[in-house]
């Protein structure tokens, strides 16, 4: 829990954008060790397979692309903008904290009857094969798509 | 750290953490990192309750409530596509602008 928070913040508040970079995986992590906790293997592994295994590889190599030395000492927001920014989260957070321990939700302390990957490949092959049919399709296109992106612009007439 | 408050803590605090990012950031690599954790406090949430709560419909009997979990899986496969987007798109705006800036980024503009 520590772990999965601490690297939240280090990720968006580092100052070189590659700790930042490496701060989300370790948030990632944390959230892929709370699922364990959680005794959902399967999601835990494909969260580490898909997120850290994939996204943020890319999101490294990204960063390495596009990185400059003046990121590094990129101006500072307005201060205004941070506390404000700061109070926003914060209020969110209370709100949504009070949510879960004012309400009776804390008398479900045990997990019962959790659902083994059998249970969710049967939902996933059954009720909800449409839905893995769109995905598919949506991740095809998103794929096309952020490779036409990056190409278009190498033949573009202005750069 | 076993019950469903518990978890609930957690993504409330990951949301709020996204929430902060997201209204103070301008590097669009950061705020695609608040959208990520933004996302994983979705995700926490969907399987915390997936888990604790049992699936009750029709029948007496209480079934293994697999939803949480499965929409997961979609909702991870989905985070990952949008990624891959948006870093498609940051590299193709640093290669016109050589910046990433997104308050910079006025060609963008309707």
């Amino acid at each position: 829990m520590v772990l999965t928070v601490g690297s939240a913040i280090i990720a968006l508040e580092a100052k070189e954008i590659v700790y930042g970079a490496i701060g989300l995986a370790g948030s990632l992590f944390g959230v892929a060790a709370l699922f364990f906790l959680l005794d959902a293997p399967y999601v835990a592994v494909f969260q580490i397979a898909v997120y850290i295994g994939a996204v943020a590889v890319l999101i490294l190599f990204t960063v390495m692309l596009v990185r400059e030395e003046k990121w590094a000492k990129e101006a500072p927001a307005n201060s205004l903008t941070k506390i404000g920014g700061a109070l926003t989260g914060l209020a969110i957070t209370v709100v949504l904290a009070g949510a879960a321990v004012f309400t009776n939700l804390g008398q479900y302390t045990t997990i019962t009857n959790s659902a083994t990957f059998v249970d969710i490949g049967q939902l996933i092959s059954t009720g909800d094969a449409p839905v893995l049919l769109v995905l598919a399709l949506v991740l095809a296109a998103s794929v096309v798509g952020a490779l036409t992106l990056s190409r278009a612009d190498k033949e573009g007439p202005a750069r | 750290m076993n019950s469903l408050s518990d978890f609930m803590l957690v993504s409330a605090m990951l949301f709020g953490i996204g929430i902060y990012g997201l209204v103070t950031k301008r590097n669009a690599l950061r705020l695609l990192f608040a959208v990520e954790i933004m996302i994983n406090a979705a995700n926490l949430n969907f399987v915390a309750f997936g888990q604790y709560l049992p699936f009750e419909g029709g029948s007496q009997t209480v079934l293994p409530n697999a939803f949480g979990q499965t929409f997961v899986l979609f909702s991870i496969a989905l985070a990952a596509a949008e990624a891959a987007v948006i870093l498609a798109i940051v590299v193709v705006a640093y290669r016109l602008h050589k910046d990433v800036d997104v308050s910079e980024l006025k060609s963008l503009e309707g």
